[in-house]
């Protein structure tokens, strides 16, 4: 039955909130309905979590059967002899940590458009634009996973169209057209991995099968998994297809800036790694220098744009390309620490910006200017929200203690480890070189961060009219202490952290079956 | 001669049943009894709509009149979503047809369009040219007699012109075509032609071909035959060009499906695969690329069903019952969405005469139900899920795929980035209504209760004919027994 399964609440609970905000008549009814159910989910992910760490025996042995998948169902939607098209929901440590980032980004997006305009409208795309991350996160079937991917990104354009400010129109469609432009290669990819990966003549979309079947020929994984991998990579803001996401971010509203940059663009990270990597690894081996040399370029890239930015927004899009470029380039490293680090940093990425957009919006909302020239000592005026300011860029720069430091950390030994094994097994030291260069990130995301903190939070006050303004509200505390707590825990605990991500996939797997074509 | 074979036609007889009592109701009817006519003959064309959906009469699969004319469960499906769009475009133009210039002319044209009907039917049933031929002029000609419906409207007759004369002129080339084709095998039989032409290829055939895919793609708007389709559908009255752009076109494809898999299916890879390629590209890209310019909403659902009409092309690639499937659910899909969007087009224009895409900005603040069928129909027709659009568009292109060449990835390739230019100005369309910020020219108005109903139909049909997945898996079943391939 659909609804004996528990992964199948995640998109039926934003389903009934889509309703429940349809129905509200008031901003109170909105407001609740929104609060209510982002708990609800951030609920369902903690329960899962808890399964998930004390599995019952009966969800174990279920999960041994599925490759380690719990909560494995499948329903058939479109006939068998045609398309073969299931509903197949599955969740293993990786989606759940991303279940659990999205109902927290959820959750403080919704005190963080507290008081926003149409707030109706609002909060209909932005639960539509959820339910597109919850089921993609869910599903482990090509087409479904493909379907809500899609619907994650559309409701982006009037998100941005209608709430955002500045150059908003630009930025809506060039987002939104170059996002579905990733998303034609990735069709393409799919639609080629459905008919070339069938070990038996019966095509099936189902992650795991395909996997298992392992019979994607060589010469097919060069041309799909660039198509994938591209089309994925496009979300995560791989360079030199990054341009979206500075001016969408600049000109997207608060929450949906958290959002995107906190969940959306982790799901090109995530399909990275769980279907163009993990069903062709053969390709994803033999391939990897070219992306590890374009991911390599939008984590130094990114960092060095972000400090010649004034406006805040623009500052940390350009991070974000640089810690989401951390991500794919830790994935392609194909090595159990360095992966491990990747799906880290996605949480702590994810936590750490939808913090500073959060920030961002409050402090924008309050003096009307992001451009850091025409603020200063905001420290004396509104002391909460230039602290948790510090928190946040703290974090980001890898203060142990936060989550940064463990994220990043664990990326660059598992990649030097990696450089390293590859250099002495005479496989060329590009993976070596390129390590070294993404740790430079580091200093300069210390750059970066510091002459915000210095320009914006200390010095003079560049404007006598700030110093009217007042400190964060209820709701506003509420939502960054939430995130800093979150962040906080990762920096203190990474270890439960890892246990929850590492053993999901293996990634020996990959080297593995590598190895034996 | 065995009259019972007639009964193999039970959807036409039905059809022209239809239209006698239309015919004589128009005629008949005492003048106060007349007011009923647009409700009679949308209840009466319901019914039958309805009625078609029975099994007696998609369960048949026969040739009839020695084997002039066919019949199978596929063919009544196609016949059966030609008719929800009918029924849909008849409920929208009551409004309409109901206007001073134009009300003691409506029997005119329910029956016109009956007819068109008819002959549509004829084309798609057709298993011989000459009752194709039939059917092709029958329902080309009455069409652009409704084309010029709006009498005092000088567009409205330049448009006619336009049609009438490429539509003769297409006819003619065709039939061209036909003399090649009958040279060739000595028969007028789709089967024997097949049996006729053989496997090889040879400059008689491509010749032949080439002049039979030039003489429907005008029916279909195919670029280059496309050049009328923006001219007509701006001067006609918007329920002709809706009728236009949805019905006529979707009846073309299948029926251009059967001529070339029946005839010419034999000589696919040696003559006609790289003209259809050909084909496909230049009528996507340059529907889209036209279409991105235009400011007046029905040239740019012109263009924009020029492209549409390349993405169904993409259904003959495969030649598989998978294509037919994702041809003929993408025509369903098409129909309702296409038809959301002329739907709030004619509420609007009926109600304050406007049809520019800039009278369009701001719509959402007055209008709000309007413009959000008006979103749905644009995302559907861009391919976004979870609307119907997007499971068409896929089903096609995997359908497309299934063939396996590496040529094949490039056309759906090619296909795909067109679909991000599409993207691009359907979302303008949202853009005005939603984003654009000037205070809106069109005033707050209660659109008729026929529009309303109308709109309902095609707004669910947008939203639950791609989730609901018994559809597409009925249309399959059918498809894989059509015993056309």
């Amino acid at each position: 039955m659909l609804f004996d399964n528990i992964l199948i609440y995640f998109v039926l609970i934003p389903l009934v909130m889509l309703g429940g905000v349809a129905l509200s008549r008031n901003i109170k009814q909105i407001r609740a309905v929104a609060v209510i159910g982002s708990t609800a989910l951030i609920a369902l992910s903690v329960y899962l979590i808890y399964q998930w760490l004390n599995p019952t025996p009966e969800a174990a042995e279920l999960a041994a059967a599925h490759d380690g998948m719990y909560h494995y169902a499948s329903w058939k939607w479109f006939s068998a002899q045609g398309l073969n098209i299931n509903l197949t929901v599955g969740v293993d440590g990786v989606s759940i940590a991303m279940l659990l980032l999205s109902s927290i980004i959820l959750f403080t997006g919704s005190f963080a458009s507290w008081t926003i305009a149409q707030p109706k409208a609002f909060f209909l795309w932005l639960i539509l634009l959820s339910t597109g991350v919850f089921g993609f996160f869910i599903t482990i079937d090509l087409f479904t996973m493909f379907m809500f991917y899609e619907v994650a990104l559309i409701p982006m354009y009037l998100l941005i169209g209608v709430w955002g400010s500045g150059n908003k129109n630009y930025s809506a469609m060039k987002l939104t057209l170059m996002l579905m432009g990733g998303s034609a290669f990735l069709m393409l990819g799919l639609i080629g991995i459905y008919y070339h990966s069938s070990a038996d003549g019966q095509y099936t979309w189902n992650l795991l099968e395909i996997a298992n079947n392992n019979a994607i020929s060589t010469g097919w994984q060069y041309f799909l998994f660039p198509m994938t991998f591209v089309g994925f990579g496009v979300l995560g803001a791989m360079f030199p297809f990054h341009t979206w996401s500075p001016d969408g971010h600049a000109s997207a509203p608060t929450a949906v800036s958290m959002l995107h940059a906190g969940v959306l663009m982790k799901l090109g990270g995530y399909g990275c790694f769980r279907v163009a990597m993990y069903l062709m690894p053969q390709a994803a081996n033999d391939l990897a220098w070219i992306f590890l040399i374009l991911t390599g370029i939008s984590v130094v890239y990114g960092a060095f744009s972000a400090c010649v930015q004034t406006d805040l927004k623009y500052i940390n899009a350009y991070s974000s390309v640089s810690h989401c470029g951390l991500v794919l380039f830790a994935i392609l490293m194909i090595n159990t620490t360095a992966m491990t680090g990747a799906i880290m940093q996605m949480l702590s990425h994810g936590l750490m910006t939808a913090l500073f957009f959060a920030l961002i919006g409050m402090i924008y909302g309050r003096t009307h200017t992001r451009d850091i020239t025409k603020m200063g000592g905001l420290m004396k005026i509104m002391p909460y929200l230039a602290v948790c300011y510090v928190i946040a860029g703290m974090a980001s720069l890898g203060l142990p203690g936060l989550s940064g430091f463990v994220a990043e950390m664990t990326i660059f030994v598992g990649s030097f480890q990696q450089g390293m094994a590859d250099y002495l097994a005479g496989g060329g030291s590009l993976r070596l070189v390129f390590t070294i260069i993404a740790c430079c990130s580091i200093v300069i995301t210390a750059v970066y961060i510091l002459r915000v903190v210095g320009k914006l939070l200390f010095g003079p006050v560049q404007d006598k009219h700030h110093l009217e303004l007042t400190d964060a509200t209820w709701w506003e505390r509420l939502s960054t202490a939430t995130l800093i707590v979150c962040v906080a825990a990762i920096g203190c605990f990474p270890n439960f952290f890892e246990n929850l991500i590492r053993g999901t996939f293996d990634p020996e797997i990959f080297r593995a079956i590598a190895m034996n074509f | 001669m065995d009259y019972s074979q007639f009964l193999l036609m039970k959807q036409e007889i039905a059809l022209l049943v239809v239209f006698l009592l239309v015919f004589l109701y128009d005629t008949f009817a005492p003048k106060k009894a007349l007011g009923a006519l647009s409700g009679i003959t949308c209840a009466l064309f319901g019914i039958y709509t309805i009625a078609g959906f029975c099994t007696c009469v998609t369960g048949v699969s026969d040739t009839a009149f020695a084997g002039m004319y066919a019949t199978s469960p596929i063919i009544a499906m196609i016949k059966n979503v030609l008719n929800v769009g009918v029924l849909i475009v008849l409920i929208q133009s009551v409004k309409w047809v109901n206007n001073d210039s134009t009300v003691v002319r409506r029997g005119e044209f329910y029956e016109l369009l009956l007819v068109t009907l008819f002959g549509m039917y004829l084309m798609i049933s057709a298993r011989h040219f000459l009752l194709f031929v039939i059917g092709l002029e029958s329902a080309s000609l009455p069409l652009a007699a409704m084309v010029a419906f709006d009498k005092k409207r000088y567009e409205s007759h330049e448009a006619s012109i336009k049609y009438i004369l490429t539509a003769v002129f297409s006819s003619a080339i065709f039939m061209m075509g036909l003399s090649f084709v009958y040279g060739l095998s000595g028969s007028l039989y789709f089967s024997e032609i097949y049996g006729a032409i053989g496997s090889v290829s040879s400059p008689m055939i491509i010749c032949a071909l080439a002049f039979v895919i030039a003489g429907v793609g005008f029916k279909l708007s195919l670029v280059p035959f496309h050049l009328w389709t923006a001219d007509v559908y701006q001067g006609a009255p918007t329920p002709v060009t809706s009728y236009l752009s949805v019905i006529s076109k979707g009846s073309a494809a299948f029926a251009f499906l059967v001529i070339l898999v029946q005839c010419f299916g034999a000589v696919y890879e040696d003559a006609w695969e790289w003209m259809l390629y050909a084909l496909i590209i230049l009528t996507i890209t340059i529907g889209n690329l036209f279409a991105i310019r235009q400011r007046n909403m029905k040239r740019f659902l012109a263009f924009s069903s020029v492209s549409q009409a390349g993405y169904i092309m993409l259904g003959i690639v495969g030649m598989n019952a998978m294509g037919l499937a994702a041809m003929v659910y993408y025509i369903l899909v098409y129909v309702f969405s296409n038809l959301a969007a002329f739907g709030v087009i004619q509420a609007i224009e009926n109600n304050t005469g406007k049809v520019d895409m800039d009278d369009y900005r701001g719509l959402s603040k007055t209008n709000p139900k309007l413009s959000f069928a008006m979103m749905l129909a644009m995302f559907s027709l861009a391919g976004i899920p979870p609307f119907a659009g997007f499971f068409s568009k896929f089903f096609i292109f995997t359908a497309a795929i299934n063939q396996g060449s590496i040529a094949i990835y490039v056309l759906v390739l090619i296909a795909l980035i067109n679909t991000i230019i599409s993207l691009y100005y359907y979302l303008l369309v949202v853009k005005a209504m939603y984003i654009s910020d000037e205070p809106s020219t069109i005033e707050r108005f209660k659109s008729s209760c026929t529009d309303r109903v109308g709109l309902i139909i095609t707004v669910a049909g947008i939203i639950f004919l791609g989730i609901v997945s018994v559809v597409y898996n009925h249309i399959l079943t059918l498809a894989e027994r059509s015993g056309l391939f």
